[in-house]
């Protein structure tokens, strides 16, 4: 039928792995925008949740990195991480492989994606559907961006995979949420573990409200490497639902920094035109 | 420069639990699959985070080997500062340690 709602959220293992390390109020309101964010999703009546996530080395390694992938299976599991250490136990989150199989072949009339019909979830979407869908109850279809490996994929066609992926969703019978999950800036899992860049966030999250094509593409990899950290590549999971949202403006329902998060904590959602 | 298989072998060993209880039995007859020199042999036996991270093995794949290993969130976060100290800066790779 068609797109029904597109928006954003942090993914970071600390959420869930040392939330007692962080400043209660501020978790507080973060968790209380997941909420908000669990609620804006039921509300649209969506039949899947189409979510786009960052590399991690949890399907691909370097011998054979897409720039671009898509499940496409039954069903899903995760977490790949440890569950005591990740603090999400073990799950089987269901797929729809027609439904994947008809989005993958739209979106590769625009942008060519990896197909995987195994993929297990790592953090970058279990920390989210945690949240959004703790009974582990909406079909789901996962995909990710190279931002880890370089060459990392390129951010305008993380823009142009976001705008395939808003055409495969309107084509399709089925009523589908977009969800891209990912930091800003950040240096996780480095000695600099918790250091935010809240100026360059807030300025970054500014050019996504606004949804000005140009602005959220105009970061080089040499820039954000030195304001956002290694990180802050993951903004090409904002910038694909920018791309899925282009003509519309979004809000921003939390931006938080915690540090015992290692990022600034955000939620947000376009407001489909 | 082996950096690669480095990387390769630590990826394996979080994902395959096969790979883990072959390394376990017998790490030498699995360290002997990949194309590795002195310096990174040595790190991965010991094994010396530390130096693992300043070799520049990628985070997403060092930080959980290091809870493999056993090194809580904390404990990590120091050996990977010590190694930065007692091997120098990171020599490769994205999660280079920043000054402030």
């Amino acid at each position: 039928m068609a797109l029904v709602f597109a928006g954003v959220c942090s993914h970071a293992p600390g959420i869930t792995n040392r939330p007692e390390r962080a400043d209660p109020q501020k978790r507080e309101r973060f968790f209380a925008a997941f909420e908000r964010l669990r609620l804006a999703i039921e509300a649209a009546k969506p039949d899947a949740l189409v979510i786009v996530a960052a590399e991690h080395f949890a399907n691909f390694f370097m011998n054979n990195m897409p720039a671009f992938a898509m499940g496409m299976a039954e069903h899903y599991d995760g977490p790949i991480e440890d569950e005591k250490w990740l603090g999400i136990p073990h799950a089987r989150v269901p797929g729809n492989r027609d439904l994947s199989l008809r989005l993958i072949s739209r979106v590769m009339q625009e942008v060519d994606v990896a197909y995987a019909e195994e993929w297990k979830l790592d953090h970058g979407i279990m920390v989210p559907l945690r949240f959004l869908t703790p009974r582990w109850d909406l079909p789901i279809v996962p995909a990710n961006i190279n931002c880890q490996g370089p060459p990392l994929t390129p951010l305008h066609r993380a823009y142009a995979f976001g705008r395939a992926l808003r055409q495969a969703c309107d084509a399709a019978p089925e009523r589908l949420a977009l969800l891209g999950t990912g930091g800003i800036s950040h240096w996780p899992a480095t000695p600099n573990s918790g250091k935010i860049n809240e100026a360059w966030d807030r300025e970054f999250l500014a050019r996504w409200t606004e949804n000005r094509r140009d602005a959220l593409l105009s970061y080089t990899d040499a820039d954000t490497y030195r304001d956002g950290g290694q990180g802050g590549f993951e903004i090409r999971t904002f910038i694909a639902v920018a791309g899925a949202a282009e003509g519309s403006a979004g809000e921003i329902w939390c931006y938080e920094p915690i540090p015992a998060f290692a990022v600034g904590c955000t939620v947000g959602a376009m407001k489909l035109a | 420069m082996s950096l690669y298989y480095v990387q390769k072998l630590l990826y394996q060993l979080n994902r395959d639990p096969e790979i883990r209880k072959r390394f376990a039995a017998d790490p030498e007859g699995v360290l002997a699959g990949y194309e590795l020199t002195a310096e990174e042999l040595g790190a991965i036996r010991r094994p010396d985070i530390g130096l693992l991270y300043v070799l520049g093995v990628n985070g997403q794949i060092l930080m959980h080997y290091a809870a493999m290993c056993g090194f809580e969130w904390s404990a990590y976060l120091e050996a990977m500062r010590e190694g930065v100290r007692r091997h120098g800066p990171v020599r490769a790779g994205l999660y280079k340690l920043v000054e402030d």
